[in-house]
């Protein structure tokens, strides 16, 4: 799958979750180029703005869309590394703040 | 000419990281660049101790300046004011 491909494909599947694109395309890009790189090294997407180990099972909560994502779009607009942003913030073009980290310090390894 | 002591702890793939490099690039800043996903082995789990001591999340990038400002994420308003940066 290239990039464009799977763009649209998650694009599809996560805007029926609530979850849009962020509305800046180059991070978007940039963000999909390495979750496909992560797939590659690691052999899933791990969420390119955390340290993944190479283990699937350890990892699985990072795993995009990140366990994390949910409750960040909602407290904060945007998930951890802006790849998606709420309904709220994509409707009314905000610029999402700062996500703080949300997984526990002890998973990552 | 900034002649503060950087080090940043980022990660090849991470977006705020690189955005916050790239801050650093634009003012001509030199800076030292730890690659956090690069490492292996006892080499990693030194590095990941040494950023829990500067940041207990343990997230990037994780940027230290002058050994005492600590900075979470690509803040940047944060970075720039830490450096004397107006403009």
């Amino acid at each position: 799958m290239n990039i464009e491909q799977l763009y649209d494909a998650l694009k599809k599947s996560q805007e029926k979750q609530g979850a849009f694109f962020n509305k800046d395309r180059d991070l978007v890009f940039e963000l999909l180029e390495s979750l496909q790189l992560n797939k590659e090294r690691y052999g899933y997407m791990a969420c390119p703005c955390r340290l993944a180990c190479g283990d699937r099972e350890h990892d699985k909560d990072i795993i995009c869309p990140c366990d994390y994502r949910k409750p960040d779009m909602e407290e904060f607009g945007a998930c951890y590394c802006g790849l998606y942003v709420s309904e709220k913030v994509n409707n009314l073009e905000i610029v999402p703040e700062h996500v703080p980290e949300r997984r526990p310090v002890e998973k990552i390894i | 000419m900034c002649t503060c002591i950087i080090k940043v702890y980022g990660l090849s793939s991470c977006s705020h990281c690189k955005a916050a490099r790239k801050l650093f690039d634009k003012y001509n800043i030199e800076y030292e660049y730890v690659q956090v996903d690069d490492l292996k082995g006892d080499e990693r789990k030194a590095v990941i101790k040494e950023i829990k001591e500067l940041n207990p999340r343990c997230s990037f990038p994780t940027i230290e300046i002058n050994k005492e400002t600590i900075i979470v994420g690509n803040k940047q308003n944060d970075i720039k004011k830490a450096l004397g940066i107006k403009k």
